[in-house]
């Protein structure tokens, strides 16, 4: 069971995507768990073949207890597992008659991440439920087989999840805040462009121009980029820009674009595109949790003039975005009307000063005035 | 396609987007994004699959005539139309 915070105690399993005697490799989606983030998929590290489940579905697993026993390519015999640490019993009382039915591996269903949750509190068998053709099983479905009130909503484990990363970011780390008005009318200028002639599927949207200006100034202020850790910070050479997504049900999650400093404008957007699309759906990987090493928050769909963001341990800083509008703008000796954003930095102090962190700014606003070089 | 036939697409998939929002309780004339609660990339997906449905692309100069629920059922039915 993976760590996906400071903050996360335990998961609960609620699918195999593997079965015993399946040859595994390196990224594989083997199993699903259940988070206060939503659900997770877990990925397997090594090649080799799956030997045994070490947890049943509907078991609440203490991070760090093995799930399952991979043999690695060419061994013979199975290593002893580590001790297995007893499950945490899940505070729902079971149900009188518990429905349960073996997983046959490997098939996907469609799911909602609240349905998956009750059937895990309740060890209901995902396999055993027909859901109509081409519709997803929704949280009523698996209520109505435990007869019992669907529970209180997934909103409030995720407050708790957002409540303690932030207090402990409020009582950790020693933020400082800049403000900087970014002329944008050159990058929307140049999404407008691209945009003319391509289908919609192949379009552009500014937050991917807004991430790889961010990622291209970082690397020359590598203190924004990394992880606090208790040695001290610890930079990273690649930027895994985290991307602040709002929750239909409330909430958000950031997870990472991976190596967003190599990647293209084009490259970025289908990133943005698959990871917003399966955030929504409520299946993100473990990695993509822990990874990012900055995160950018954006609200310039909401109709704020700036935020300050709360930077999430343990990294050491957050951009925030607000909306882009039309502002009367000196330029030349002449008042304008262009388009400006106002873009935001929280910095944390055992890390970086102000004055490197004005530096960082304004080496991104260079790189949104030539959005053709990104 | 009937307008009719253009609202149940445009509703279906919004549905798919905003399932948390009932279009009869929506302003059908107010700002679509704020009715249904979508950013700019639900807006991107969303006309992605009108485009995919009435086997017409949209263009983004085009987005502004899709305004409200009802401007861009008007809008939809001309470009199906064309």
């Amino acid at each position: 069971m993976p760590s996906l915070g400071a903050d996360m105690e335990a998961g609960t399993l609620v699918e195999w995507l593997k079965a015993p005697g399946d040859a595994v490799a390196r990224g594989d989606i083997i199993a699903v768990i259940e988070t206060q983030k939503g659900a997770i998929e877990i990925e397997v590290f090594e090649d080799g073949v799956l030997k045994e489940y070490l947890a049943r579905i509907g078991d609440t697993v203490p991070v760090g207890t093995p799930l399952a026993m991979i043999s690695g390519a060419g061994d013979d015999t199975v290593p002893a597992p580590a001790t297995p640490v007893p499950p945490v019993p899940p505070k729902t009382p079971k149900p009188a008659a518990p429905v349960r039915v073996e997983t046959p591996g490997g098939a996907r269903l469609k799911i909602t991440p609240a349905a998956r949750r009750l059937a895990a509190q309740h060890k209901i068998d995902l396999s055993a439920i027909k859901a109509p053709a081409g519709q997803e099983i929704r949280l009523a479905d698996i209520a109505a087989l435990v007869k019992r009130p669907a529970p209180e909503s997934a909103g409030s484990a995720m407050r708790d999840a957002i409540a303690a990363a932030m207090s402990r970011s409020k009582r950790e780390i020693p933020h400082y805040y800049l403000s900087q008005s970014v002329d944008i009318t050159a990058a929307e200028s140049f999404v407008a462009e691209v945009n003319k002639d391509r289908p919609a599927t192949e379009r552009l949207l500014l937050g991917a121009v807004l991430v790889k200006a961010v990622a291209t100034a970082l690397r020359k202020y590598p203190e924004f980029n990394g992880h606090y850790e208790d040695a001290g910070f610890v930079p990273s050479k690649a930027a895994h820009v985290g991307m602040a997504i709002n929750l239909r049900g409330g909430g958000l999650v950031a997870p990472a674009l991976h190596d967003a400093e190599s990647k293209s404008l084009d490259d970025l957007m289908a990133g943005l595109r698959d990871l917003v699309a399966r955030v929504r759906a409520g299946r993100f990987r473990a990695r993509e949790l822990s990874d990012p090493t900055i995160t950018i928050s954006s609200l310039g769909d909401r109709g704020v003039d700036q935020l300050y963001g709360v930077i999430y341990p343990p990294q050491v800083a957050i951009l925030g975005f607000g909306t882009p509008r039309d502002r009367p703008w000196v330029q030349d000796g002449q008042i304008a009307v262009r388009r400006i954003v106002s873009m935001t930095l929280s910095a944390d102090h055992r890390v970086s000063d102000g004055l490197r962190g004005a530096k960082f700014m304004t080496a991104i606003d260079r790189q949104l005035q030539n959005p053709g070089d990104l | 396609m009937t307008k009719a036939q253009i609202e149940t697409l445009l509703q279906s998939e919004l549905y798919k987007i905003a399932p948390d929002i009932d279009v009869a309780d929506i302003d059908r004339d107010a700002d679509l994004r704020e009715e249904f609660d979508i950013d700019s990339m639900d807006f991107l997906t969303l006309v992605t699959a009108l485009g995919k449905e009435l086997g017409s692309d949209i263009p983004e100069e085009d987005y502004a005539q899709m305004g409200s629920f009802a401007a861009a059922i008007d809008y939809l039915a001309g470009l199906a139309a064309t």
